[in-house]
């Protein structure tokens, strides 16, 4: 299961209106190549910060569910990240972190999610539940009952490093343009 | 002359900011103690990570304020240049001035030298008030992110807050 094999399974799941906060790299380019929602925000830059800015949009505004597409990459930049989502306790908050246990945007260096767990990382910071998947059918059968949890829930999906290059193009949208549409999806004038 | 802290939460609420992060200094104890009293502060681990929250808020429809010593400018520099500067995604940077006129410990006095420098190359427009230029100065702060969608700066000198 790649990337994009499990963006295939997950995407098409995601209930309308949700905000779906992508982690730079490869996860943003796989999430729009999958599906494209204005409420869908891609990092391009910023690496780790893709939980905070969620738990921002989350607190923001409690009664709108909010998603965080997140990599090992990511989570292991910013592991403070998870125990402040743990600690607010935010109950709109949904954190999915794909891992490869490899930067893959930069040329698939090895991270160390192969000997940390970050799914015991999320458990032992708070979240109110945690999971792990590591098969394609195992997420299938997760992603309804997961996409319903009361946050903060952290799944975490083991995939493969994907054939080499990039999952999909690059955002079409300018960042001050994703700031301005993902606003005004949340009913914010931008 | 000092600035009481109660006032100048009041200023800030005035002035339309209405979400507060950030990490401790203590040139703003006061300041930080009044917002806990009102249960409008979420502390963070990191400002840069506070500045990812804000930047969440700021979609969210909030118009938020990061506090942070200097210290912390340093780990913040790459939230915002490719976040809030890339993106337009405005936050008031409350800065406090450690190293002020090389005079402090000595962790302080590299980044307390540079810190004019650094916002002017960051192009992050800030003022460093004087408790009679303050009321003015968080209403300068308010326009200018309005009208910017960038990131400002307050500057807090050593015993500006009482």
């Amino acid at each position: 299961m790649t990337l994009t094999d499990a963006l295939a399974t997950l995407a098409p799941a995601i209930p309308e209106g949700t905000v779906c906060i992508h982690a730079n790299g490869y996860i943003g380019r796989a999430g729009c190549a999958a599906r494209d929602r204005d409420e869908n925000f891609y990092m391009i830059g910023s690496m780790g910060l893709a939980g905070s800015i969620g738990v921002g949009v989350a607190l923001a505004q409690p009664r709108r569910r909010v998603l965080v597409l997140d990599g090992d990459g990511n989570v292991l930049m910013n592991l403070g990240g998870l125990a402040t989502i743990a600690a607010r306790k935010p109950a709109n908050l949904l954190h999915v972190c794909f891992d490869n246990s490899a930067h893959a945007s930069t040329g698939a260096q090895p991270t160390i999610s192969g000997s940390v767990r970050l799914d015991e990382i999320a458990r032992a910071a708070g979240y109110r539940w945690v999971g792990r998947v590591e098969t394609p059918e195992a997420l299938a059968a997760e992603v309804p009952a997961f996409l319903a949890r009361e946050g903060p829930a952290f799944l975490l999906v083991r995939i493969a490093l994907g054939p080499p290059g990039p999952p999909g193009p690059r955002i079409p949208w300018s960042p001050e343009e994703m700031t301005g549409r993902v606003r005004r999806a949340l009913g914010v004038a931008r | 002359m000092t600035y009481a802290p109660d006032r100048f939460v009041d200023h800030l609420l005035g002035a339309g900011f209405d979400f507060f992060t950030g990490v401790p200094c203590s040139l703003v104890k006061t300041v930080l103690a009044e917002l806990e009293r009102r249960e409008l502060y979420l502390g963070d681990t990191r400002e840069d990570a506070a500045l990812g929250v804000a930047a969440g808020a700021y979609l969210g429809g909030r118009t938020p304020v990061v506090i942070m010593q200097n210290s912390g400018l340093g780990v913040s520099l790459n939230a915002l240049g490719s976040l809030h500067l890339l993106y337009q995604i405005p936050a008031l940077l409350l800065v406090t001035w450690r190293g002020f006129e090389g005079k402090d410990a000595p962790e302080h006095l590299v980044m307390g030298d540079v810190l004019p420098r650094l916002l002017d190359l960051f192009g992050i427009p800030f003022r460093a008030p004087l408790a009679e230029t303050m009321d003015a100065d968080v209403r300068w702060a308010g326009a200018t992110l309005r009208e910017s969608r960038r990131p400002v700066a307050i500057v807090v000198r050593p015993g500006l807050f009482e």
